[in-house]
């Protein structure tokens, strides 16, 4: 009887593996020392007809993913409850398993289902989470699950889950003389990517609004780079700067107000702000060197941006209403493109160290400087929401590729693309 | 050969490059009210192009198509004063400084704009795979505009003379390794 509903279990998740497209696959390179163990049981379903996805298996791949948990293999468990009620605690004490997670899909009229679930914890057989519900559709399985990871993580972790955000990415397909270069955006595991712009001329700098509703990026047209924002869900589009020269690195202030970018057009590169209602073009730095790849602070109130003003590349800060600047990096031959974490204490920059480009973190209030990749010719590193983890784009095997890394430095895992090159990743915001 | 004669070519190959680059140039109508128009040849009669798909038209605008129909057309054309003079130069790691090997072919191209003041250059910067991109792209215009200061200062008018940067977007040699490097960090000379 067990035996039976294992198997089916087993066959099912098999089906969904091979049916579910990700262009994106998770290869998990390293993992934090200390794994919290927890088993996510496949969850009940009442139905008779195949599920679109095996939420159990998402929420897993989440969990896992995150470098902070080790799931207990369905293989090894002695029951499948998916009620508190059936959760008999000394299975899950056997396989030292510190918490559980249960869950049930009921099918519902006009193609809905409900989708609960509770987290327990097995040394207090307590319920961390009592049972709880969502209502989706077929195609929106996969929020549920990562809604699920957000609550666990949150519940174990105290941290915020990122599991429900996306990721912007750039790939270069086909001859790589003349490629096809695709703007898309796709959950932050990399399932479910969709072609947002395509062109036979290069797209770069893809940003996000605060509010994750709009993008920005820079793409050349007639051999000239312009900047566009583009609202995601209708695909409106604007061209908003496309000087003489440079048009480039377009950042979004945190109110959602402005954009940052760098132009060109009075000689040479500075960082300018833009007033995206009145269309009002302020001036933000004068200096002869380059000043490039502005990145707001959470706040809004300084700008952090790259500047070989010193004569060599390194990151300097931009008070936005005294336009006062002072450098803010020293450690390294050269810093750039800097991303600051949302509470404002890190700062993450691409250091080169002989002659090797990796990930760096700065603590702006020690200043200790920690590196934090050992991959190839890394860059354009990108902060998820709950600031846990930085993606950035690298070379694996000839090949462009996205990383992600813990801020600790201590979980690290591959998303290469099944073709073509992968490259500027940017973490979305939550959305609201 | 004559300087008339080159005159004549660079008139002829420049008009042409213009029409061609009117007939395949892509325009969309959202353009906001901020952005300067760059070239009148961009506002151009081009089908709307709100689908993102037919972006990618601006390629077909290049030179070496338009030289190809500027021979079967114009048959009096018979020499391209600029005929084997280099147009793509090389720059040192991180440097923007004008090699000494690249001066003789570029006072050619210098000679040319100056006898040809209708003659329109682009000068378009790319820098290699390492480092980030968007401070790729301004080194790539660091460099763009190193060569166009050496051309002024031939005598060639500002207003001849566009700079643009690629940055490291447009390698043509791939690998990692100093020799692709090499031929990536470069500048190319493009006329109008």
């Amino acid at each position: 009887m067990m035996f039976k509903k294992w198997f089916g279990v087993l066959i099912a998740s098999m089906l969904l593996v091979s049916t579910a497209k990700a262009q994106l696959v998770i290869e998990i390179t390293s993992g934090a020392d200390q794994l919290l163990p927890i088993a996510i049981v496949p969850f009940g379903y009442n139905g008779v007809d195949a599920l679109p996805e095996d939420v159990a298996q998402i929420v897993e791949n989440d969990l896992s993913r995150s470098g902070l948990f080790k799931p207990v293999p369905r293989a090894n468990m002695l029951s499948m409850p998916s009620t508190e009620a059936d959760v008999f605690y000394r299975d899950w004490r056997l396989l030292k398993s510190d918490y559980v997670v249960v869950g049930s899909v009921r099918k519902l009229e006009n193609n809905q289902y409900r989708i609960g679930f509770e987290l327990l914890n097995v040394l207090t057989e307590k319920a961390v989470q009592k049972h709880s519900s969502i209502d989706v559709s077929a195609s929106n399985f996969r929020d549920a699950a990562h809604y699920i990871s957000d609550k666990v993580y949150e519940l174990l972790t105290g941290t915020k889950g990122a599991f429900s955000t996306r990721v912007l990415y750039v790939t270069a397909e086909g001859d790589r003389k003349a490629p096809l270069f695709k703007l898309q955006v796709a959950d932050a595991d990399g399932f479910r990517p969709q072609v947002i712009v395509e062109s036979r001329e290069p797209i770069l700098s893809p940003s996000w609004s605060m509010d994750g509703r709009n993008i920005a990026y820079v793409m050349f047209r007639n051999r000239r780079p312009n900047i566009f924002i583009q609202e995601l869900a209708t695909g409106k589009r604007q061209q908003i700067a496309q000087f003489r020269g440079l048009n480039g690195a377009p950042a979004w202030s945190p109110d959602g107000k402005k954009l940052a970018l760098v132009l060109s057009k009075d000689n040479n590169p500075e960082i300018y702000t833009l007033d995206i209602a009145t269309q009002k073009l302020e001036r933000m730095t004068n200096h002869y060197a380059i000043d490039t790849e502005p990145s707001w602070e959470p706040d809004g109130k300084g700008i952090v941006f790259t500047s070989d003003r010193g004569g060599n590349p390194q990151i300097y800060r931009l008070d936005v209403n005294t336009k006062r600047v002072e450098r803010v990096t020293f450690e390294g031959e050269l810093n750039t493109r800097a991303r600051m974490t949302p509470d404002g204490r890190y700062l993450v920059t691409v250091q080169k160290n002989d002659g090797n480009y990796h990930v760096a973190l700065q603590d702006m209030k020690t200043g200790r400087v920690q590196t934090l990749t050992e991959t190839y010719l890394d860059e354009s590193p990108s902060i998820a929401p709950n600031g846990s983890m930085v993606i950035y784009a690298t070379t694996y095997k000839g090949k462009g590729i996205l990383a992600v890394v813990s801020v600790d430095g201590l979980v690290k895992y591959r998303l290469p693309s099944a073709e073509g090159d992968v490259r500027e990743p940017s973490w979305s915001p939550y959305f609201k | 050969m004559s300087v008339n004669k080159l005159g004549k070519l660079a008139v002829i190959g420049f008009s042409t490059a213009i029409i061609a680059g009117c007939s395949t140039t892509a325009t969309e109508t959202d353009t906001s009210t901020v952005a300067e128009a760059t070239d009148s040849s961009v506002q151009s009669e081009g089908a709307d192009a709100s689908t993102d798909q037919s972006f990618g038209a601006g390629q077909e605008g290049s030179l070496t198509s338009v030289i190809v129909e500027d021979e079967a057309v114009a048959e009096e054309v018979i020499v391209d004063p600029l005929a084997g003079v280099e147009t793509v130069f090389y720059f040192d790691f991180d440097k923007s400084i004008v090699r000494p090997e690249s001066r003789e072919a570029l006072a050619k191209h210098a000679q040319f704009l100056v006898n040809n003041p209708d003659a329109r250059v682009v000068l378009e910067g790319h820098a290699d795979e390492r480092g980030t991109r968007e401070y790729n792209m301004a080194l790539g215009e660091r460099r763009a505009k190193a060569i166009s200061r050496y051309l002024t200062i031939q005598g060639v008018a500002a207003s001849q003379i566009e700079t643009v940067s690629f940055g490291e977007e447009v390698p043509v040699a791939f690998g990692s390794n100093s020799d692709a490097w090499q031929l990536n960090r470069r500048v190319e000379v493009r006329y109008e």
